[in-house]
Formats: C-alpha cells, structure tokens, sequence
C-alpha cells in the first residue's frame, strides 16, 4: 500500500450567492411564482427582441482546483484569512458536503473535529451524552465504555456525569465536548478551530493533546489562526487564499510568508512636501520611522528585538518650548505606556527625537503609535492618533505549550535562585 | 517536501480524470477508505453503510425516546393521554351523536384500535418531516448517513406506539373482546405501518431542507388523512368495487388490518393489501432515493 493518507485532485466547490444567499432556503410559492411567470417574461423577452437567459444568481467558488497529497504521519496546517475557504476544504473532506469539481480519497479511518459538542443534547446527562457523542464521532460503544473514565478525568467533570449538560457552566461544556473528541483514536484528524474557544489553561490542555496525539504518528490536518501553535505543531503547512492554494511546504516557511503578506505594519512614513505635511502654522510632521535593531530570520520584529523610534517634524515658530509625547497602543487598545521627550526651546528647522524600546518588553502582537507635539509643557499643538504600527512576533519556543503569552509586557527579569537552607532546616528547631 | 499539482484545466478535465479515478480505484473494498466525488444526480442507496453506522441508529433512537419527555410533569403519560381523549371526543361525537356504525364493537374500541396505530403514523411522520432541520447543526459539522435521523424519529414511536397498545389491551379486556387468532398478524399491519410512515417521512423531511412550507403542511395533510383512513368509520362503508383502490392509502389496510387482528372484524380483502404494500414499498423506495439525491446537498441549505 502507497504512503499517502490523502489524495486530492482538482477540488472545488461553488455556492450560488444572490437570491439563495439572502433566503437561506425557498419558499415552494416563490418557485411555483416564479414557474408560473416564466413563460410571460420569456414572452416579453422576446417581443423586446432580447435572447431569453435564464436568472441564475452569481455562482461563487469557495474552493478552486486544489490538489494536493499527504502521507501517513504528516500534521499537515491550514492557514488563510477568514473566507479563504479553508472550512469549506475540511467539510470536503470530512464528507460533510460534497466537491463541486475534483475528487479526493482517503485512506483510513477518519475522526473530524469541526466544532466541539455539536453533538451534544442539553436535556442529556453528561454521561448520555459522551455515548451519543462519541457515537456521532465514530465510536463504537465498547470504544466508548473503555475510555469512559479516562474522558470524564480529562473534562474534570466527575461530580456532574449525571447531571443535564444544559447546567454545565460554559467551561464544563466545552472541557466534556473537547474530551470526547480528543478520545477518538482515527488515523487522520481534522480538527478546525477547536482551539478558538475556552481560555488558556483549555487552549493548553488542547494542544497538549494534539501534541500527543501526533506523537503517535497519525495524520492531522489543523486549521488555525493561532500562527504559534500551527509552526510549533505542524511539519507543514498548506496556505489558501480566496479559495486557492497559495502556497503550499515547509511550515515556519509557508507562515513567515502568510504573516508577511497579511502584515498591517506602517513602520515608515515621510511626508516630503511641509506645505502638505499634516499639521498647523506652528508644527508640522516630516516623518516617522520605526526601526527594528535586530529581526528574525523572517526579517520580522520579535519580542527579543530592541526597537528604535524616530520621530521629525518641522517647527515653524521660533524658540517654542516643544516635547513630544508617545502612547503605545495594542490592537485591542488598551494603552502599553505613554512617555515624553524632554521640553525646550526648539529654533525654526527640523526636528529629530528619537528613543529606543528595549527588547524582551512587549508581549508579541500588533501595536500601533499616537503621536503628541505638546507646547510649554501643557498644551498639545498637534495630534496623530496613529502615525506607525508594527508587529512583533512570538519567538519559535520549546515544550508544548504555544498558547498566547498573558501580560500587557513581557519583560525578560533576571532571576536569582539559591539555597538558602540545608537539608536540616526541614526540621524544626 | 511538496506535492502540490495545480490543476489549472478547468472542470471538463477533472471530469474525464473522475472517471479514470473511479475506474482506478474500483477493486478497493477497504472499509477505512473513502473516496469523495462531486453530487451526481442519483446516488446510490448505500445500505451497507446504513448497516455499519447501526450502533449510531441505535444510539439515535434511544436520544429521542429520552429527551422527548424529560422536564414534562407526566413524562410518557403523554403516550396514553393523546389516544384516550382522542377516542373519548370520537366515541361522544361519531360514536354516540352521529350514531356511526361500528361492526358490532363498541364503539370506543372500534375507535382506539385504529386511533393505536394511526397516532404512530401521525406522529412519526410529523417527527421524521422536521427531523433534518432540527438536526441542522448535526449535519453541518458531522458526517455520518443522514437517513439515520428519519428513520430514528420512527422507530422512536415503537416506545409509545407499545404504551398505547397496552392501553387497548385494557379496554379490550373491559369491554370483554376475546383474543382472536388473527392477532398473529398484527406485525405485519405494524410494519406496513412503518413502511408507509418512513416512506412519506423521507419524501417529506427531505423537502423541509429546501422548502419550510413542508413544516405548515404536515399538520394539514395530517388531518385530512385521518379523514381519508377509516379511523372514525369502518371502510366497509365504501362500496365493494372501490374497496380496494382505496387500499391506495396504505393506512386503510393498517387500521383494517388492527380491527381484523384485535377485533376479529372482517378480514381485509386481497386486492387492498395488495394495493397498500405496494404504495407503501413505493413509496419508501423513492422516498429513499430521493433522499439520497437530495442528502448530498443537506449541509449547504439547511
């Protein structure tokens, strides 16, 4: 028998958009409507000495001749942004819906993990529920009555097996779905998402278990934005766009390219002509630069580079006592830290201040900058609510751990360890 | 390492390389390998797939019969409550009002009798019709074959369908009706039931998918098939000639077959049961087919 766990061809899939999309389903009057009226719009048609074309609603290709092969063993990573029809690929292939073109075939047992507790019923007691559940899945009732322990341990819901799961807490819920899923013991793994939900210490018992679960050699095909986990976990990666493989090798490859693609850094920016610059008759902006001291391999920022920013702009009244003041923000816009430059009397000219953001202070993430000229100390002149953004990026980490690092920083403290006590301080004097 | 081949041909190649593939792969008789193709019209009934996934029918089944009562102050009680007062309101109205002829039974078991298996007709069919839409998250996320979750729907009637029978087992004896030999055959007017029950519940749970109207007919089509069966009238009021094509309606042989088996009324005639097996295999053939053909689109519309 060949190596290849997985063999696609061609593969496509078209959604009609249009009418069918905005009635997610019809209505028997519309059709026999729309039969009845037919023959007296062809009629028309005709008389106006138009070609009668049937009203078909745009058709939109969700996937678009994808082809590719995975072997046994591979942990194969499927990256694009939302849309880019990378669920609409694991539906294909978990034979939820049928290819529009193509063809695929797959050899061995398949266990899909498409949305935790899907399968679940809220009148169903938690134990009725990882049966029903596991049969869904694929489990035989024997399967299911030997890892019946085990799964309960893993969901840490031991004192609620009988109880409804519409009680559960949301946590609970998801701990049991997850459990049964990640119990399941197929050949080939899809899993889509699942580590979206729950918060950390979830997310990493999760990726513990895909670890785990690679380890022993079986093929897992993982969809994920979660960039992290996906170089960590993955020996490759397939990367899809608007509905097309992009690219398609080596994981850290593929993601280094995917991010740098889709990066929404604005790390430079010149404004050569002071007539047009933004600004006012006493200030106005000529450039901002962020400027990285040391990048990965990827040219990207990482939590360990030191970051030099470099901010000048033009003083059009002379000797104003003028400093600039600085506000980090993430994405999620909670302020990082705000801080100023020195205040004193600037001569007509331009003007350069720069400072430098250590290394080993961010977290990783996406940040933008708000810029300040500030007059006398008191009295802002001139704002910028984002003149640069830049990302800096995770460094590749050892162990199994690849979930989101907690902090608005994450500095780098020296840490001091010794033994202050010997063996007989165990024993009270 | 990186196998990737961008087909860049366009649909009429992939077609012809379908082909090849099919041909190619057809020795195959693996268990554990899957082979995906576009929808294509008709497609096969797969029965050997329904027998692999039966632990899941199982599983199914016993889902409904648990949650249908759960959180209902007298749980399965609804079981029985549907057939008696159905039968009380026939008995005082068709029964005592309108004095409608019985067969020599009492009227009120001449009713229950055919109220037993009409009320698993009518529910399972309700049931069944809108099972795939209750279902809509299920069939979006996992694959497993859809015509489980129909025909679960019906066969989790067998739970009331036995609580009902008890109950005119209770009324024959009160009303003194002799157990008759004939009673042997009441599977098979069970199963005919069934036949017919699945057979409209997969045409019809089908539709729902594309068309909802099906859920605003079902309690119509209901009702006025009460009326075109004879639950409420013995079907010896229709005129010999036309006796059997009324067999068209398989739960005219059902109910007649009830009566004839509990009641020891008159044996229906050949030519009806011939006529309601047939509608019913028919139609719990196509429905089947048509499901089929339709199921491979269920999770894109539902």
């Amino acid at each position: 028998m060949s190596n290849i766990a997985i063999h696609c061809e061609g593969l496509g899939k078209q959604y009609r958009l249009g009418a069918a999309s905005q009635h997610r389903y019809k209505a028997l009057r519309d059709v026999l409507a729309g039969a009845a009226t037919a023959p007296f719009r062809a009629a028309a048609a005709l008389a106006r000495g138009e070609r009668v074309r049937k009203e078909k609603p745009a058709p939109f290709w969700a996937l678009r001749d994808v082809s590719f092969d995975i072997e046994h063993g591979e942990i194969v990573g499927v990256i694009g942004r939302n849309g880019a029809g990378k669920s609409t690929l694991l539906k294909i292939l978990s034979k939820i819906t049928t290819p529009t073109t193509g063809y695929a075939r797959i050899h061995g047992r398949v266990g899909s993990l498409l949305e935790v507790g899907s399968g679940f019923h809220p009148e169903l007691t938690g134990r009725d529920n990882i049966y029903m559940n596991g049969a869904i899945l694929g489990m035989t009732r024997r399967e299911i009555e030997r890892k019946f322990d085990e799964i309960v341990a893993f969901a840490e819901v031991e004192k609620f097996v009988d109880t409804p799961v519409k009680r559960y807490s949301s946590g609970m819920y998801l701990r049991l779905a997850f459990a049964v899923a990640a119990h399941l013991e197929p050949e080939i793994l899809f899993v889509d998402e699942v580590l979206a939900v729950g918060d950390a210490a979830f997310q990493k018992k999760c990726l513990g278990k895909m670890n785990e679960v690679s380890r022993q050699g079986r093929t897992i095909i993982f969809v994920s934005h979660n960039m992290t986990a996906l170089r960590n976990l993955c020996t490759r990666a397939i990367w899809l766009a608007d509905g097309k493989v992009v690219e398609d090798g080596e994981a850290g490859a593929v993601v280094a390219d995917y991010l740098q693609r889709n990066s929404s850094s604005r790390l430079e920016t010149v404004w050569d002509d002071p007539g047009t610059a933004p600004g006012n008759d006493r200030v106005r902006l000529h450039s901002v630069r962020v400027i990285p001291k040391s990048v990965d391999e990827a040219g990207q920022i990482t939590v360990s580079s030191p970051i030099q920013l470099e901010f000048c702009y033009w003083n059009l009244v002379p000797d104003a006592v003028l400093h600039i003041s600085i506000f980090l923000y993430s994405l999620e816009e909670v302020c990082i830290f705000n801080v100023g430059s020195e205040a004193a009397p600037r001569p007509r000219g331009l003007i350069r201040h720069t400072c430098e953001i250590p290394g080993n202070l961010l977290n990783d993430g996406c940040y933008y900058l708000r810029l300040l000229i500030v007059r006398d100390l008191s009295t802002p002149i001139f704002t910028h609510n984002n003149v640069a953004a830049f990302e800096v990026r995770d460094l590749p980490r050892a162990g199994a751990w690849y979930g989101k690092w907690q902090g608005a920083v994450r500095p780098n403290l020296k840490w001091a360890t010794e033994v202050i006590g010997a063996e007989s301080s165990l024993v009270r004097s | 390492m990186v196998c990737l081949r961008l087909n860049r041909s366009g649909t009429m190649q992939c077609m012809a390389s379908d082909a090849a593939a099919r041909l190619a792969s057809a020795p195959q008789r693996d268990p554990d390998y899957t082979e995906i193709y576009p929808a294509s019209g008709w497609a096969a009934l797969k029965l050997g797939e329904l027998w692999r996934y039966r632990e899941l029918l199982l599983f199914l089944t016993w889902r409904e019969i648990k949650v249908r009562y759960k959180q209902t102050a007298i749980g399965a009680g609804w079981a029985l409550i549907q057939p008696l007062f159905t039968m009380l309101i026939f008995t005082l109205f068709f029964g005592r009002l309108a004095k409608m002829p019985s067969e020599g039974v009492p009227y009120s078991v001449f009713s229950l009798t055919a109220l037993v298996p009409w009320i698993f007709f009518a529910n399972g069919l309700t049931l069944s019709s809108n099972s795939l839409v209750g279902n809509a998250n299920l069939i979006g996320k996992v694959y497993f074959p859809r015509l489980l979750i129909p025909i679960s729907s019906v066969l989790s009637g067998f739970v009331d369908f036995v609580l009902a029978f008890i109950l005119l087992a209770l009324f024959c004896m009160y009303e003194g009706v002799r157990v008759h030999g004939a009673i042997v055959w009441l599977p098979v007017f069970l199963l005919l039931a069934t036949v017919a029950c699945l057979g409209v519940g997969l045409w019809f749970s089908a539709l729902n998918v594309e068309y909802r109207d099906v859920r605003y007919i079902i309690p119509f089509l209901t009702q006025l098939w009460l009326f075109a069966t004879p639950v409420v009238y013995p079907a010896s009021l229709l005129g010999g000639r036309w006796r059997s094509v009324y067999g068209l309606n398989p739960m005219v042989s059902v109910v007649e077959g009830f009566r004839w088996a509990v009641l020891g009324t008159a044996r229906p005639e050949g030519g009806m049961l011939a006529f309601s097996a047939v509608t019913a295999v028919v139609l719990l053939v196509s429905g089947a087919f048509y499901f089929r053909r339709m199921e491979q689109n269920f999770a894109d519309i539902v």
